[in-house]
């Protein structure tokens, strides 16, 4: 059976740095960080007292009262990018077969606002069980693309894939995978998060995860930096709508770029910590070339699961260099997170968009915040540092690995 | 209006988002007001909070409008 052509027909983005498509290019290729003290709660007693937040997000702009009681952020966030790359593809909802359209997300955690304040309200309590109704609703990872496909009576595949930091990478390789195969035409894809909370703060901080450079936010996600000390939380969403070729054609729609392959791979090694040697790191770069019918010498950008962990970011440098030999040294490698910061299961969405749109405008956004030569980095690799580069990008790498030891990566092509 | 049925009619508007002047006597909380299940489970967990009262399933069962809510809850304080 001959597998089809999957295209890219529309975005959309609520991120840290820009709240819409152009937005977040804009703030991409000049190398804005969005990362600020946090606002949401009080962070005296927290080790690490910023993130990178939404910022000028009024749900009153997107929602009615009602729907914003019923959705945890992250469907918040899901509904509003999702929507953005629904009208950017423009499909036409009343005549489009929704049988055949799909809604396959990617969230990490999901509500975990809503898991906390709910079970804060619980031990207040004198132990009666009077949680909300919609706690559980609200609260499953699955629940956005649920309401996606609510809102818009897409009755074809339905689903969230959970592989923490990997999560919407593994859900745009199952919506590319669903598309090749036959079994719908359109799905909407893409993931949100949002555990910029008193929780997710605290519990990665108890892991040593998080940077902890409170008197300098903007530039503490640093990857590939030698002072970098750890991740900066992230938070938002992107969307990506994946069509079959033909079917785009037929309609006369915009093609961003062609999905033509994935790999995915497990490290088999540590709950959080990476490979050292980058092993399964090594292995999905070859699954998803292989996947995609590519040698190494046809990829020219890589944009890196990059977090700015003293371990991570040198593990990931050293397998590119395994994979692509002495053609890595000819890649524009960059790390979108130095901007971002890390948005977790959305990670993926957003940097994919981020390898699309660097095709689109042929300029790869910067590696930002780097000052201090890292001595176990390869000078020889391009990381993209502190400027957007000009570049006529025809083939991009997205990496993304999660916690678990789970790897994902998606490689784009140009269309022409 | 009754002091009850104020409160009981605030928490509708609250949690529903309606529009003061549906919230009439004879409304349905799923017909009229555009509750689902869960909003109607809701509805009853706040009454009970607000009325300091405790409203089994049995009776939730029937009250499905604004006036047989005030009712209840007025026989029950």
């Amino acid at each position: 059976m001959e597998l089809k052509r999957v295209v890219v027909t529309g975005l959309g983005a609520l991120t840290p740095i820009g709240n819409s498509i152009s937005e977040y290019w804009e703030g991409l290729s000049t190398g804005k960080s969005g990362a600020a003290p946090i606002t949401y709660f009080d962070t005296e007693h927290f080790k690490t007292k910023f993130a990178c937040e939404i910022k000028n997000f009024d749900t009153k702009d997107y929602f009615d009262r009602k729907e914003v009681r019923r959705l945890d952020k992250f469907a918040q966030y899901a509904m509003v990018a999702s929507d953005e790359a629904i009208a950017d593809s423009g499909i036409d909802l009343d005549t489009v077969d929704k049988y055949r359209v799909g809604v396959i997300w990617g969230a990490g955690i999901g509500g975990l606002e809503t898991f906390q304040n709910e079970v804060l309200n619980f031990a207040k309590g004198d132990g009666t069980p009077r949680f909300n109704p919609f706690f559980i609703p609200k609260m499953i990872a699955d629940i956005a693309p649920g309401n996606i496909s609510i809102k818009h009576g897409f009755m074809g595949p339905n689903y969230t894939t959970v592989s923490a930091c990997a999560s919407s990478a593994n859900a745009m390789i199952d919506a590319l995978n669903t598309i090749r195969l036959g079994d719908s035409d359109i799905i909407v894809t893409g993931g949100s998060e949002a555990a910029v909370t008193q929780a997710g703060m605290g519990g990665f901080n108890a892991m040593h995860a998080l940077s902890t450079r409170n008197d300098d936010p903007e530039s503490a996600s640093r990857p590939f930096d030698a002072t970098r000390d750890g991740f900066v939380l992230g938070e938002g969403s992107g969307a990506l709508i994946l069509e079959e070729y033909e079917h785009a054609k037929a309609r006369g729609a915009k093609i961003y770029a062609e999905v033509i392959g994935g790999g995915l791979s497990a490290d088999a090694h540590h709950m959080t910590a990476p490979h050292p040697e980058g092993q399964g790191v090594i292995a999905v770069m070859k699954n998803c070339l292989k996947n995609s019918g590519l040698r190494p010498e046809d990829v020219d950008a890589i944009n890196t699961h990059g977090t700015s962990t003293p371990l991570g970011d040198v593990a990931e440098l050293k397998a590119i260099k395994e994979v692509f030999g002495d053609h890595a040294k000819n890649i524009n490698i960059n790390s979108t997170k130095s901007m971002t910061g890390h948005l977790l299961g959305a990670a993926g969405a957003i940097e994919a968009i981020a390898s699309i749109l660097a095709m689109q405008n042929n300029l790869v956004p910067p590696t930002i915040n780097h000052s201090t030569v890292d001595e176990n980095i390869d000078a020889k690799l391009n990381l993209t540092l502190n400027k957007a580069q000009k570049r006529d990008v025809k083939v991009a790498l997205s990496n993304t690995f999660g916690f678990g030891g789970h790897n994902a990566c998606v490689a784009f092509k140009k269309y022409e | 209006m009754s002091d009850i049925a104020s409160r009981v009619k605030a928490i509708i508007v609250d949690k529903l988002g309606v529009d003061e002047n549906e919230v009439v006597t004879e409304a349905s909380f799923t017909n009229d007001l555009g509750a689902d299940s869960l909003d109607t489970v809701e509805l009853i967990m706040e009454f009970e909070k607000e009325f300091d009262i405790q409203i089994p399933d049995d009776q939730a069962e029937n009250i499905s409008t604004v006036g047989q809510a005030v009712d209840y809850i007025e026989k029950a304080k």
